[in-house]
């Protein structure tokens, strides 16, 4: 996770574009200029950081079911719950599953595990199109294959 | 005695097309019923004040976020898919006007249209 330039997800641990649902992992850094702010003597995860690792966890499962013809963008946070705080140094497992693709628009469930256990959870709306600029497309794959995003997703 | 019973003379068909405008009545009003209580709800708009000829952007002042919230409770309720996007394109190619989609009772008149297409598996 490089939070300052909100590379927030590490990896993609598992993407079933059957069931619509995806995994990942993120490592919250040890250290970063975030926490010196957030709070100074007590460093935990902003919980706008958390929703945002929701949303592009959710994000990555819409590109997989788009097949990279569209970009989401975040449009809408409901009901997000910060259940427990997030220290440095802990290993998030974000999982995010398709409640409803629309004319346009879809809508995702997302959640944030440490240990196994809830720490944050999120229903979230995305508006979709075309990708506006091919800058951003090609951006979008090379991050795609940095966080091992799996090609052959499109071939089951 | 005549009455409703086997043998009774066969109801004229003025009475026929008098009962089936009501059929039609019913259905319509149902659709407009939930769309405005979906819309009531999702929006805080006081039910009283939204009408058929409402228009849900003009009128409600209901904006295009938060009709996508409207969009999925119809989505959903009607087990549709709204065509937004077409809806979207085609006033903004000026091949239609926002009354023709967003005025409720033309709204309606959609979300009738596409249960009848699903319904007929088209």
């Amino acid at each position: 996770m490089r939070i300052e330039y909100f590379q927030l997800i590490d990896r993609i641990l598992d993407l079933n574009l059957e069931e619509k649902t995806i995994k990942v992992e993120a490592q919250v850094p040890q250290e970063s200029t975030i926490f010196e702010g957030h709070f100074p003597g007590y460093p935990i995860m902003p919980g706008v950081l958390l929703i945002e690792s929701m949303a592009q966890t959710s994000g990555w499962l819409l590109l997989g079911l788009f097949k990279f013809e569209r970009m989401p963008f975040l449009a809408a946070v409901k009901e997000a719950k910060m259940r427990g705080f997030v220290p440095p140094g802990e290993l998030l497992t974000v999982e995010a599953s398709l409640v409803h693709e629309g004319s346009g628009y879809a809508i995702t469930e997302a959640k944030i595990k440490v240990g196994g256990k809830l720490r944050c959870n999120s229903t979230l709306t995305f508006s979709h199109v075309p990708f506006p600029h091919p800058d951003l497309r090609v951006h979008m794959d090379a991050v795609a294959k940095r966080i091992a995003f799996p090609q052959q997703a499109f071939q089951s | 005695m005549r009455g409703l019973v086997s043998g009774a003379d066969p109801p004229p068909a003025a009475a026929i097309r008098i009962y089936l405008q009501y059929i039609k009545g019913l259905v319509m009003s149902s659709t407009f019923d939930q769309v405005a209580t979906i819309i009531a709800e999702t929006c805080d708009i006081p039910r009283d004040t939204i009408t058929p000829d409402s228009h849900a952007i003009d009128d409600l002042g209901i904006d295009s976020l938060d009709f996508l919230d409207i969009a999925f409770a119809i989505d959903k309720a009607f087990g549709i898919k709204l065509p937004l996007e077409k809806w979207t394109q085609e006033v903004n190619d000026g091949k239609a006007t926002t009354e023709q989609y967003f005025v409720l009772k033309n709204l309606c008149a959609r979300i009738d249209e596409l249960v009848a297409a699903k319904n007929a598996g088209t």
